[in-house]
């Protein structure tokens, strides 16, 4: 394939942009004691936050696919008055300061919260402090990734499929199953990933909903937050850690499900 | 047993109205320009486009009433339906896809990959059984949408446009399998195509359609020697005229009478053969009845004859011999006149 | 266009923006101190820095307040800080130890823990002990920030054994979940639980068990504003400064 030629003022400032991700990687690379890396990562604290990083994100992300894969399909599907306004209010936490989520979520599920105080008298139940409250404020940071991926799916995918298997004698549960899901696969994995990998990072929401307990609401970013102020090293080891995951993972998406180039 | 439609609907700039109906003996293809709305009155057949008024009943059996509000889903309307890109399920292999349907009404897998597998070896296509769809070429894609569609053995074959996806040399072959499943298909059968050879090939029956409205219907000889619209007549590549008949000749216009064999009278059509129209550089001879001078619009070439296109009085169609172009020298903007015998006009009442 | 986009890049207000390490710098050099103080001295030391401007007009102080170790990590960084104040004398060793202060650091301002817990006290605790009863629900600072470090000292004292159910970043969001009401109980300092008013009420905890804080305050070493950094040093420490943190609950110097 013949290469495009660049500007040269586009070039420079693409450079610049560049630059302007890769520097910050460099920093960590370089100041990162990589001779205590082993000590680092394997102190209890370390491996309980990662450990439960894993199960809180993973959880959150099966979370936000049994409830964002029909709200993404009712958003795609369904025209009905307040489709705009609900489908904004659904995505909020993308823009959303995820402290604000994380007031907001406590205003709602906290012990006095809307629906939180009715958990607590009825059922004895309170989420702050709880991993489920990790869980809870890693969902409502990461679930709008999944919905509008999907619903970008959805919008895109040839919709005769689904009329091909209507003439086939398919109901509408058959159809959504094993035609719409199969076909909207790779948005919906990549919409997964994405997802997961938000609530693996999310730092505001959970210290601010489900606070900070080694082995109970103590994430990896909450423990890199909290080691900056004692040992820096090991906080720049732990953020090379998370950020190692993400790009693993973002670079992976592209190869298998957005095609490379 | 029939399939009996009356549709009428709006659909962005179409506007369809139109009454429809199949009978077990015949096989029906519905012809006609694009954007006639063929391809739409197929899916309101299969229930996959509202009416707005009117009704489709399948042996009788109401499956759709607009005025009743009656609306039997397309997924419980026994119909198999061939794609014009076929549609084949991208994720599901060609078993999969030709067993979808069986599976969907309830039979057991096991017992549905045995009928699907069967149905594959009748198309011929044993062999690619676990392959994916986008393995295939056209033609084997065609079949398995074929084979898909008949496997649940549906009461009414809908087939939209079957052939135009494939290039043509496959067309021919694959043509005439699909006439021989046609033809042992126990049910109601329509073909959507808007090739004339195609329709005349498949069908017994044309129902020729443009801009939402039947103009015509009939066996593919019937609709070929008398075409009843332009679309039709400039499909069967004959010059088409309309007029009022006066025993013996035909007003065309308030200047031009055409001296015609027939008894009829009244509103008519009247056609007339290209190769039946002569060309000549002066007034011709012996002044016959049906000569007029023009000017040469357009000359092509056509399987060894040239057809030249006539404006004037009553613009016609002559079809030449290349010998006779060159004596001539015919080119285009250059006057001639044109004549044709009274016996050579075909009229009937409009 | 390519030569707009390079006048750009070179035009002052750019090159500016990338000079200014991270906080805001007033253009007159000699009239200005940015000061990095502990999240406890938040309320004291913004009505504190109205008053210093107040009596020296034409002085701007900019305050930065967060947790002691963040603070500390951010001068290390480079940020622009002209005085830090610490909520503990360990993170104040520490950046002396590294080489950012610019003399020995005065203690300005003592504290003491209190037990804070929601307006009316539902709980009814009266003591260290009662944070220990089921049903209570204690939080607490990381070990990491001074708060949290005392709070471990005074509950040892005590001799009760207590699991927090959370580590909070700093004492104002212990704080405000008690005024949330999501925790029953936490250790903050006294002037937290004056600050927050009627939405949280205070339960003494014994000086035999307590600990005093230390509050100590620096100017930073090679700062182009160590002139105005001194005076608001002195400031803190006349005894107007004292009267002023005395009325947010801090106890005196000496």
């Amino acid at each position: 394939m013949r290469r495009e030629r660049v500007p040269i003022a586009v070039g420079i400032l693409a450079a610049s942009g560049a630059a302007f991700f890769i520097l910050p990687l460099l920093g960590l690379i370089v100041r990162s004691p990589w001779g205590d890396a082993i000590k680092a990562l394997t102190a209890p604290d370390t491996v309980e936050a990662l450990k439960l990083s894993l199960v809180a994100s993973l959880s959150a992300t099966v979370i936000a696919l049994v409830f964002g894969v029909p709200l993404a399909w009712v958003f795609a599907r369904v025209e009905f008055r307040g489709r705009n306004l609900l489908r904004a209010l659904t995505t909020l936490p993308m823009v959303l300061p995820p402290v604000v989520g994380g007031i907001a979520l406590l205003l709602a599920f906290g012990r006095r919260g809307l629906v939180g105080s009715w958990l607590d008298s009825t059922f004895g139940i309170t989420l702050p402090f709880t991993t489920a409250g990790v869980v809870m404020a890693e969902t409502f940071v990461a679930m709008p990734f999944l919905i509008i991926t999907v619903e970008a799916g959805l919008r895109s995918m040839d919709r005769r499929y689904e009329e091909a298997a209507r003439t086939l004698g398919a109901k509408r549960w058959t159809v959504f199953t094993r035609v719409t899901l199969p076909l909207i696969g790779p948005s919906l994995f990549a919409g997964a990933v994405l997802c997961w990998a938000r609530a693996l990072g999310e730092f505001g929401a959970t210290i601010t909903f489900a606070g900070n307990f080694p082995g109970v609401t103590q994430t990896m970013p909450l423990a890199v937050y909290l080691l900056l102020g004692t040992d820096h090293e090991a906080s720049y080891i732990l953020s090379l850690v998370l950020l190692v995951i993400s790009l693993g993972v973002l670079v992976a998406l592209r190869h298998r499900w957005l095609g490379s180039a | 047993m029939s399939l009996e439609a009356n549709v009428r609907l709006t659909l962005g700039a179409l506007d369809l109205d139109i009454e429809l109906s199949v009978d077990e003996a015949e096989v029906v293809a519905l012809l006609g320009p694009n954007g006639a709305g063929k391809t739409t009155l197929l899916r309101a057949v299969a229930g996959l486009v509202p009416l707005t008024s009117g009704y489709v009943k399948l042996d009788g059996r109401v499956l759709e009433d607009a005025a009743s509000g009656k609306y039997v889903p397309t997924e419980r309307r026994s119909i198999g339906v061939v794609f014009q890109d076929y549609l084949l399920f991208p994720h599901l292999s060609v078993l999969a896809n030709v067993a979808f349907g069986m599976r969907s009404r309830g039979m057991p897998s096991h017992e549905a990959a045995e009928k699907a597998a069967q149905w594959l070896d009748r198309v011929g296509l044993s062999a690619y059984v676990q392959d994916k769809p986008d393995a295939l070429s056209g033609g084997q894609r065609q079949r398995v949408a074929l084979a898909r569609a008949l496997a649940p053995d549906p009461r009414l074959l809908l087939l939209d446009e079957p052939l135009a996806a494939l290039d043509v040399t496959t067309r021919a072959e694959v043509r005439r399998d699909l006439k021989r499943h046609l033809t042992t298909f126990p049910g109601l059968r329509l073909v959507v195509t808007h090739d004339p050879l195609e329709a005349a090939m498949l069908a017994d029956r044309l129902v020729v359609m443009e801009n939402g409205r039947l103009v015509q219907t009939g066996t593919p000889a019937e609709v070929t020697e008398r075409p009843r619209s332009q679309y039709v007549a400039d499909l069967v590549g004959v010059n088409l005229l309309r007029g009022q008949a006066d025993h013996g000749s035909v007003r065309i216009s308030d200047d031009s009478v055409i001296a015609a064999a027939a008894a009829e009278s009244g509103d008519v059509f009247a056609v007339i053969h290209p190769r039946a129209v002569a060309l000549h550089l002066r007034r011709p001879e012996g002044s016959p009845r049906n000569a007029w001078p023009g000017r040469v619009s357009g000359v092509e070439m056509l399987g060894g004859r040239v057809r030249v296109r006539v404006e004037g009085d009553v613009p016609l169609v002559a079809e030449v011999t290349p010998a006779a172009i060159s004596d001539m020298q015919v080119a285009e903007g250059g006057e001639v006149w044109v004549s044709f015998k009274s016996t050579d006009v075909g009229v009937y009442p409009a | 266009m390519r030569l707009r986009v390079l006048s750009l890049l070179v035009s002052p207000a750019f090159l500016a923006a990338c000079g200014s390490g991270g906080t805001i710098q007033g253009s007159n050099l000699s009239d200005y101190a940015s000061v990095f103080a502990a999240a406890s001295l938040t309320d004291s030391f913004k009505a504190l820095g109205s008053a210093f401007q107040t009596a020296h007009p034409g002085i701007t102080v900019q305050f930065n307040f967060a947790g002691t170790p963040t603070l500390v990590t951010q001068i290390e960084q480079g940020a622009a800080a002209d005085v830090f104040a610490s909520a503990d004398t360990t993170n104040m060793d520490k950046l002396k130890a590294d080489g950012f202060t610019s003399a020995n650091s005065q203690v300005f301002a003592h504290n003491k823990l209190e037990i804070v817990v929601g307006a009316g006290n539902p709980k009814h605790i009266t003591g260290l002990a009662d944070l220990a009863k089921p049903g209570v629900i204690y939080i607490t600072e990381a070990a990491t920030v001074p708060a949290g470090k005392y709070a471990l000292q005074s509950l040892a004292s005590a001799g009760v054994k207590v699991t927090p159910k959370s580590l909070e970043t700093d004492v104002k969001s212990v704080v405000s979940k008690i005024e949330l009401g999501e925790a029953d109980a936490g250790i903050v300092y006294v002037t937290d639980v004056k600050a927050a008013g009627s939405t949280v009420a205070g339960v003494p905890i014994p000086d035999s068990v307590n600990v005093i804080a230390t509050y100590p305050i620096v100017a930073i070493k090679g700062t182009p504003n160590l002139d105005v950094a001194d005076t608001f040093i002195a400031y803190v420490l006349s005894a107007d400064g004292q009267a002023m943190l005395q009325s947010f609950g801090f106890l005196p110097a000496s």
